[in-house]
């Protein structure tokens, strides 16, 4: 089974977004970049479905494209995913900031291109926090999904997936080929030791432009500005437990 | 202009996350009209008529169509969608699951989790953790959108709209296998009106339990928790209050051992009065909280029963 793994290079996730001054966007310069923590869950989970980790037999993944869209520094993102274990890469290099509606036209075309059998990908990135390309993508293809999947089981031509839902868990199958987007407690995604570092470095990632797949990825959307979230002022410190609960019922709250 | 809106529903009842939806729709103008899909859900549609500014409702029945597959909704909804310039869900998991599959088909823009309507094409929503908001106007003369629901009042009932059946669509490659809900005698996290949460400092499961559980029965409120104590597996996966997990905005939150992660509070700081105890004067949870109570939870929880009486 081939699996394609998309990776988004993003703000990394114990860095603060700060609000640039003139309200166009969020300051990115001199800011620590990495893989989108949800997309690092679905490559871990392509490598064990290749390695037979857990309840996955081996070999149930024989290779791993993984394939991003984004500035020539996501080579990065792409070679973090290959240390890990992924087999070769993709970059369709765009210096503009594409919305998920033409992220997931170009990926569409990348699967007719590369004829996955299953596209595994994280449920939402860390700064547009959409939580709509895998979704997107599944409905261009007619291809089913599973969103938010915290385990996933491959057989009998089906992928099984619990999914994380309000309220609970719920599972279902779905007929290969389809999407299925990954949820935080899915896995913990290893670290690359040294020797996958360098290997990964011989690993080839092919260098595409977004013209080369001819899809529509115009702007839908205008962004007029964007703010600070309002801030809460820091309230008062009470004594005791008691002073609480006498402050809480004078102000009404209890 | 008219806009149609997804309903939420358990089977039985209409969720308040419908309400605050409907609230979203008629700001941005024009007849809003909403869909129930189900099985046996003609009760659910019965109740959705009642909701206030509702034009009509319809009724979309299936054997496959009670666990809201996004397949199947899609398919319900694609045939309907000619007669809409907007179409809203809530910000559920099931909303969020089935809207970018109708917006694809539709070749529109989806709108993810607004919490403002400044006009009808310009929403205003979180991006980053709610550490940014940004305000977008669409281009698309059709707008699919997901509702962020605590950002909206809940429509009041009084309404008698007309109920009408519409087609329902199918799942034809994937299937419901089962499901696991958690079962409680506490109000849901995402509607309660008061919400008690705990974080690492608990310890353990049986502690964060025999802290919480007690507390929040005390208080009729529901039990939340940090991604720290859910990580740590002090509390099951859908206490997770966060940017990840689940959005509150209750009358009053209390959070206890909680440092307060900035994904921690994307999730809780719209709420109307918090309160937070934690035995690190430091900690970033007291640059959010109305009241700060500095001691440990173990001294602190059981004089707060004692003085809630």
């Amino acid at each position: 089974m081939k699996v394609l793994v998309p990776v988004k290079r993003v703000i990394d996730y114990n860095v603060k977004a700060r609000v640039k001054a003139d309200q166009t966007g969020v300051d990115l310069a001199n800011v620590k970049m990495s893989m989108n923590p949800f997309d690092e869950i679905a490559v871990e989970e392509a490598v064990r479905l290749k390695e037979g980790k857990e309840h996955h037999a081996a070999g149930t993944a024989t290779e791993i494209v993984v394939v991003s869209i984004g500035v020539t520094q996501a080579q990065e993102t792409i070679r973090t995913a290959l240390a890990m274990g992924a087999d070769r890469g993709l970059l369709i290099q765009s210096d503009a900031d594409l919305e998920p509606l033409a992220v997931a036209k170009l990926l569409k075309a990348v699967v007719e291109e590369e004829k996955p059998d299953l596209v595994l990908m994280g449920k939402q990135s860390i700064d547009g926090d959409n939580n709509a390309v895998g979704q997107m993508l599944a409905a261009l293809l007619g291809w089913p999904q599973a969103t938010f999947a915290s385990k996933i089981e491959i057989g009998g031509g089906k992928a099984t997936v619990t999914r994380e839902i309000d309220g609970g868990l719920q599972t279902i199958a779905a007929e290969l080929p389809a999407v299925v987007t990954v949820d935080l407690r899915l896995n913990t995604p290893r670290y690359a030791s040294l020797p996958n570092i360098m290997k990964a470095k011989k690993k080839e990632i092919a260098m595409k432009a977004v013209a080369d797949y001819g899809v529509d990825v115009a702007p839908r959307l205008k962004v007029q500005k964007v703010t600070e979230p309002p801030k809460r002022a820091a309230g008062v410190k009470v004594e005791s437990a008691a002073q609480l609960v006498e402050t809480l019922k004078s102000a009404g709250v209890l | 202009m008219a806009v149609l809106v997804i309903a939420d529903h358990d089977g039985s009842i209409v969720r308040d996350t419908t309400h605050k939806t409907v609230t979203a729709a008629r700001a941005l103008g024009g007849d809003v009209d909403l869909l129930v899909v189900g099985q046996d859900a003609r009760a659910v549609a019965d109740a959705a008529a009642k909701i206030d500014g509702v034009r009509k409702v319809l009724l979309a029945e299936g054997a496959g169509l009670g666990k809201a597959l996004a397949e199947a909704v899609e398919a319900t909804v694609l045939p309907l969608a000619e007669g809409y310039d907007a179409i809203l869900a809530p910000a559920t998991t099931d909303g969020k699951n089935y809207a970018p599959r109708i917006a694809a088909r539709l070749d529109v823009a989806p709108i993810s989790d607004i919490v403002e309507v400044v006009a009808p094409d310009t929403f205003v929503r979180p991006i980053y953790a709610g550490n940014a908001l940004e305000t977008i106007q669409s281009s698309d003369a059709k707008k699919v959108i997901t509702v962020r629901s605590t950002a909206f009042a809940a429509a009041g009932e009084g309404g008698s709209a007309s109920v009408e059946t519409v087609a329902g669509g199918e799942a034809p490659k994937t299937t419901f296998v089962g499901e696991e809900m958690v079962k409680s005698d506490r109000p849901e996290l995402g509607a309660a009106k008061i919400v008690v949460s705990g974080g690492r400092a608990l310890g353990s499961a049986e502690e964060f339990h025999a802290v919480m559980d007690p507390l929040a029965d005390k208080l009729g409120a529901a039990v939340g928790a940090s991604r720290a104590a859910v990580d740590a597996g002090y509390a099951p996966n859908d206490y997770q209050v966060g940017q990840t997990g689940k959005v509150v905005a209750p009358q009053l939150y209390i959070a206890i051992g909680i440092s307060g992660a900035i994904q921690h509070l994307a999730g809780m700081k719209d709420s109307k009065v918090i309160v937070a105890i934690n035995k690190d004067p430091d900690a970033p949870i007291f640059q959010v909280a109305d009241y700060g109570l500095v001691a440990d939870y173990k001294t602190a929880v059981p004089e707060l029963m004692a003085a809630l009486g």
